[in-house]
């Protein structure tokens, strides 16, 4: 029996020559330049918290934080709504049906997050779609300023990051054997005490799982906020990149990538705790 | 009841709807022929299309972007299958804080990891070159690669590789003839996942790209900003179509070698 079990694994030597050209990858790619961006942050031009404090203090850059948190807090409800009931009728489809539902869940996650942005642009844009419309039917006489505006962005945003809600909410319903809401329907349970009583409380490690990918990615959400948002609607991303790329401030942009990594890792850590790290890695 | 399931399902429908549309309308203007673009389009033309294979610009970019995404591809699938290896078959130490991370790539936000790349690939002078882009791209698919992976050697029936090894075959042997010919399809799948991932990255992509360096999703996303010609639409749907027959393709050579193998 022993010698099986020790035949199965491998030496400590073998699993560590397995594991380093992952861990000299994240090393070289991943640990070393966030490190040196957070090295930038707190030593530049001598060790201060100074351009931490001034991403509290300057109303400019709180009013950033205050949209960058309420976007991602719409986005992560809005994604919630939606997501449910198409979660809930993808666990009781079956055969092509539910294919087809898989099929357009999936597809959009994989399709570009540029195209499905650009898309919003022009459905948005001053002659666009959406803009013909509201004056054909007599809404608006004028064309109206859709992007732009954190209404658009929150639109937008919610729409590239459905899926991520989707997924794991389904995972969640799928798992949840039939048997109970049968049983309870035989003791004269109602849809709506069934839905209450048994597939919400059971489905609630999905939602989490779906609400904090969802709000993660919404924080530090670039592409979305930068085409469709603008300098108008500055979010924490689009904020570091005017930073990087025309102020070439980097202890700034060090200080506020550092906010968002603690989030982050706050986030994360926090979730690891309650329902286990294995379960987010599933979710994807 | 049947009221209630009705409304259920026009909801589920109707966010399909929300889902697929918005993207699915930039095709058929890409084929429409005004200057800008118009919905529904006042005819057809191909001449969008034609423009992009004509322009340097797009050509340069997009083999920039092919041969980025082919060596993340194979980057990341080859550092992925050693360290899902590890994790079912080997002694880890310190398991937690290696699936943190694991994880790390895919939960910190693109754009800390792209502005930080950007710092020390400058100092390095990595910035618009094919290895900063391959090493950039590898980091950010590998734990996809790990998980499709790792979701193969779990389904894979260890006992097959102790059989191999009892008859004195040596552990690479026993991993070359039995492991992997067997988790080969979720090993392809990993690959076209990297290949994608890295194909389609915007936010990195944005930030390490110079004038002579420059991938695809960077020169759309310029495009998008300060030209918008239908040209850009022609790219889009290009785009699409090709992220969704990797996908399918990658699917399908998964089934068949699963099949294979079975049969």
């Amino acid at each position: 029996m022993n010698a099986i079990t020790s035949a199965r694994h491998l030496s400590a030597t073998a699993t560590a020559a397995l594991l380093t050209p992952f861990l000299a990858l994240l090393a070289i790619a991943f640990l070393l330049p966030l490190g040196v961006l957070l090295y930038e942050s707190l030593f530049v031009p001598a060790p201060t918290v100074q351009h931490y404090a001034k991403v509290f203090d300057d109303p400019v850059y709180v009013r950033v934080l205050w949209r960058t948190l309420r976007i991602s807090a719409i986005v992560t409800v809005a994604t919630l709504v939606l997501a449910y009931p198409l979660a809930l009728v993808m666990t009781r489809s079956r055969g092509a049906v539910l294919a087809l539902l898989v099929a357009c869940v999936l597809l959009p996650l994989w399709t570009s997050v540029l195209v499905r942005t650009y898309a919003w642009t022009v459905i948005l844009q001053r002659n666009g779609i959406v803009n013909q419309l509201l004056q054909e039917l007599g809404w608006t006489s004028g064309p109206v300023r859709l992007l732009y505006t954190e209404g658009a962005v929150a639109l937008a945003m919610a729409h590239v990051l459905l899926p991520f809600m989707v997924l794991p909410i389904w995972a969640a319903l799928r798992n949840i054997p039939d048997d109970y809401a049968r049983a309870a329907a035989m003791l004269g349970a109602s849809p709506l005490r069934i839905f209450v009583e048994i597939v919400w409380p059971l489905s609630r490690p999905g939602v989490a799982s779906g609400c904090l990918m969802v709000f993660l990615l919404s924080m530090g959400f670039f592409v979305t906020p930068a085409l469709i948002g603008g300098p108008q609607q500055m979010m924490m991303a689009t904020l570091v990149s005017q930073q990087v790329r025309e102020l070439l401030n980097w202890p700034f942009a060090g200080a506020l990538v550092g906010c968002l990594l603690v989030v982050t890792l706050g986030l994360v850590l926090a979730f690891n705790r309650t329902l286990g790290l294995d379960r987010f890695v599933g979710s994807r | 009841m049947t009221a209630g399931r009705f409304v259920l399902h026009a909801a589920a429908w109707a966010v399909v709807v929300f889902l697929m549309v918005p993207t699915l309308v930039v095709v058929p203007m890409s084929f429409g022929p005004a200057e800008h673009l118009q919905f529904p389009p006042n005819g057809f033309t191909l001449r969008w299309y034609g423009d992009y294979f004509a322009d340097p610009d797009w050509m340069s970019a997009t083999w920039f972007s092919v041969r980025a995404g082919i060596i993340a591809a194979v980057g990341a699938t080859v550092v992925g299958t050693m360290t899902a290896l590890a994790l079912v078959r080997g002694r880890v130490i310190g398991r937690r804080i290696l699936d943190l991370l694991i994880v790390g790539p895919i939960v910190v936000p693109h754009i800390a990891l792209a502005v930080a790349l950007f710092l020390v690939f400058d100092r390095l002078r990595l910035n618009g070159t094919l290895v900063g882009f391959a090493i950039a791209h590898t980091v950010l698919a590998a734990p996809f690669a790990i998980f499709s992976v790792l979701a193969a050697l779990y389904r894979f029936d260890a006992d097959l590789e102790m059989a191999a090894l009892s008859c004195g075959a040596s552990r690479l042997r026993a991993f070359w003839h039995v492991t992997l010919p067997l988790i080969l399809p979720g090993v392809l799948s990993g690959a076209m996942f990297a290949f994608i991932i890295s194909f389609d990255e915007a936010v990195i992509s944005f930030f390490i790209s110079d004038i002579d360096g420059k991938s695809l999703p960077r020169k759309l996303f310029e495009d998008i900003d300060y030209n918008l010609t239908p040209v850009v639409a022609a790219v889009a749907s290009l785009l699409s179509v090709v992220s969704i027959a990797v996908l399918v393709g990658g699917h399908v050579v998964g089934r068949i070698t699963a099949r294979r193998r079975a049969g």
